[in-house]
């Protein structure tokens, strides 16, 4: 079974962010990267289901030349090899997912799997889109029944059930459980309770230097393509007043009466 | 107020790297985070190692890591420093086992031992399928190990050793232990030996009461007519010098260590101080803590530099042990001074383990101590710059 796996660059979620002057983005100098945190939840599904079935996890990045390094961090977890769509560009979730159409009919995995969301600015699109785009089934916010605590978890099995050219897949849905049936291939977007994902290893890491990275340049691919979406402006929420600390109960009632107006 | 500058743009260490040695390092800081911590303050209250995460441990590669072969990572040795970095921004007591483990059992077995030794124990080691642990110095035999008395007698295949060691790290966990001993129908030639736990008359009571490193057993190793297979002997040893080489590649694995817990100090008392508030104002605002944190920022950056330079060099195989002995007490001594001087910083706070200062503060007092304690290795740096010793 073939697994693609896509892996974004973001900002690390620990570092304080700064937005660039002119509020088009956020400023990269001193910034820190990472893999998008849902990514390496699907990463870590990705190895759990080859080394059931066995086959192959393909890893693919779209971004700039260091993405090749969020691709390394996958390969030193386990991953194969990687596929990098090398731009400077800005890609929207239109542009992102037709990239990633062209990679995926080249490769024609099993399934793919994806972040429900990139933890940078938090669309959400980019896996449903790209399920449009290649026709196929898809069962976004993948979970799992058993808890992250469970003996299943620990024993790291997959929580997708691929049997008869078909998977299904658990979500958490407003107040239960639903399962789907889906045939393959199939798209899969993951939520954060579908496992806990393995660090990389240390060997890993000195493997995932010999494994293959294709590079593509953006263009190539799509075209003159353009985006649908673009970003106007960055701002950072307004500073909230202090809070304060209030001596009694009477004082409390008074103030949420008086001045916050809330009683 | 103005822009705050974080620590690591002062470092400025980044592009130094390679993206590998960052990954290396960023993966242990996220386990140690993640893993480590929630298990450490409770370890420590009770004085023992958690030994069950000793599986997870060796999944991440961690020992032996800069060892080519034998199911090890075979990564450089800056990777290998700044692995020993993060273990030790965790605890020292958890960076001492696997400093234990990686260069002073599996490297003297790597060096000194034959090719059936090493497929039998290195990848064992690497997997953390056994414990090692390394028994040099003993009860009257501290900083002058050459007064050793433990005996290693030859008697058909295998070797008769006698004696007591004293302060061996992981020892009350050990599977293995390498016991330097005197050989002597050998005119007393020191020489290693594999000794496993169930070897009859090998035992290692704990060492009890501990201030520092709790969260790390040290026990004695008591040899009684402990009988071990010749073919255990580790023949290529000979000397005093071979456990001091072995030695040389632990302290610069410290020189790392004490660095990454010396950063958690500063990193604690930076945030501390801009949250704190007394006399109307987050106490960052004063001189004089001011005064400290300026003072602990130039001797990280001091460290880091050393520790960078010198890894450098130990990659080029172009370190030598003088160097080494350096690193080690430059790197202690600014890391206990960093530690000593954030545990006042946190006021009465400070003295509990809400915060890990005081943990440090007290670790670093073993680390000052063992691998050659503070004043001997002003004496190895004595003697090498003139030419005269001064140790007797
Ligand atoms: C927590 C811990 C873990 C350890 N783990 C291990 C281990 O795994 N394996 C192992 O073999 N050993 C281990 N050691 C032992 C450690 O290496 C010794 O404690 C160290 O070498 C000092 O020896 P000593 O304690 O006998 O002190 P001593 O040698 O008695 O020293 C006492 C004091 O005298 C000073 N001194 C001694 N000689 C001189 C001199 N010539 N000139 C000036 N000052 C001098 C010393 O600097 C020190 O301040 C460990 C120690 C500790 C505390």
């Amino acid at each position: 079974m073939k697994i693609l796996v896509t892996v974004k660059r973001v900002e690390d979620p620990e570092i304080k962010i700064k937005i660039k002057a002119d509020g088009s983005g956020l400023e990269s100098e001193q910034m820190k990267y990472v893999v998008n945190p849902f990514d390496e939840i699907a990463v870590e599904e990705a190895l759990r289901l080859r080394d059931t079935h066995e086959g192959e996890v393909v890893i693919l990045s779209l971004g700039v030349a260091d993405c090749a390094q969020q691709i390394r961090t996958a390969l030193a977890m386990g991953a194969d090899r990687g596929v990098h769509v090398l731009t400077d560009e800005t890609l929207d979730p239109t542009l992102a997912s037709l990239a990633m159409q062209k990679v995926i009919e080249d490769e024609s995995p099993d399934i793919v799997l994806m972040g429900k969301q990139a933890v940078d600015d938090d669309m959400g699109q980019t896996g449903v889109m790209l399920a449009e785009r290649l026709g196929w089934g898809q069962a976004s916010f993948a979970s799992k029944e058993a808890s992250l605590e469970s003996e299943e978890e620990k024993s790291k099995q997959t929580a997708l059930n691929v049997s008869d050219n078909k998977v299904t897949v658990v979500r958490e849905v407003d107040g239960g459980i639903e399962t789907l049936c889906l045939n393959l291939p199939a798209l899969i977007t993951t939520e954060l309770r579908l496992n806990i994902p393995r660090y990389a290893s240390l060997p890993g890491i000195m493997k995932a230097k010999k494994k293959e990275i294709k590079e593509f340049p953006l263009r190539d691919l799509i075209g003159d393509a353009q985006p649908l979406v673009e970003v106007l402006k960055m701002e950072k929420p307004a500073a909230r007043a202090a809070g304060m600390i209030v001596s009694d109960v009477p004082q409390l009632m008074e103030k949420l009466r008086n001045e916050a107006k809330v009683i | 107020m103005s822009a705050q500058i974080p620590l690591d743009d002062i470092l400025a260490i980044e592009h130094l790297l390679s993206e590998d040695e960052k990954l290396a390092r960023d993966t242990i800081r996220s386990w140690i985070k993640e893993r480590y911590r929630p298990l450490l303050n409770q370890a420590h209250r009770d004085g023992i190692f958690p030994v069950e995460i000793i599986p997870e441990i060796a999944e991440l590669g961690v020992f032996g890591a800069n060892i080519e072969g034998y199911d090890c990572a075979g990564m450089n040795n800056v990777s290998y420093g700044l692995v020993m970095q993060e273990l030790e921004r965790g605890d020292s007591g958890l960076r001492s086992l696997v400093s234990v483990q990686g260069a002073l059992v599996m490297y003297p077995i790597l060096t000194f031992g034959d090719e059936e030794q090493r497929q039998k124990y290195l990848p064992k080691l690497a997997k953390g399928e056994f414990v090692g642990c390394f028994g040099l110095t003993e009860p009257m035999a501290g900083s002058d190990p050459g007064a050793m008395k433990t005996t290693a007698k030859k008697d058909g295949d295998s070797y008769v050793l006698d004696g007591v060691k004293a302060w061996i790290t992981s020892s009350p966990i050990a599977d293995i232990a390498i016991i330097w001993a005197k050989c002597v129908d050998e005119d007393n030639i020191i020489r290693g030996f594999i000794v496993e736990r169930d070897f009859n008359g090998f035992t290692t009571p704990d060492i009890e009461g501990k201030f520092s490193l709790r969260a790390s057993p040290t026990g004695e190793i008591h040899l009684n007519e402990c009988r071990v297979p010749a073919a255990n002997m580790l023949a290529a040893s000979g000397g005093l010098k071979s456990p001091l080489s072995c030695l040389t590649q632990a302290r610069y694995g410290i020189g790392w260590g004490v660095t990454g817990a010396a950063m958690d100090c500063y990193q604690t008392v930076l945030d501390y101080g801009l949250e704190r508030i007394q006399f109307n104002q987050p106490i960052a605002s004063f001189q004089l803590y001011q005064s400290y944190l300026a003072e602990m920022a130039t001797q990280l950056v001091n460290m880091q530099l050393l520790t960078l330079h010198y890894g450098r060099l130990k990659d080029a195989q172009a370190l030598s042990p003088i160097q080494v002995s350096m690193l080690k007490r430059h790197n202690v001594a600014a890391a206990r001074k960093i530690a000593s001087d954030a545990r006042s910083m946190l006021g009465g706070i400070g003295i509990t383990d809400a915060y890990p200062v005081m943990r440090h503060m007290m670790n670093l007092e073993s680390v000052y101590t063992y691998e050659g304690t503070h004043e001997i290795h002003t004496l190895a740096l004595g003697r090498a710059l003139t030419g005269i010793s001064a140790f007797d």
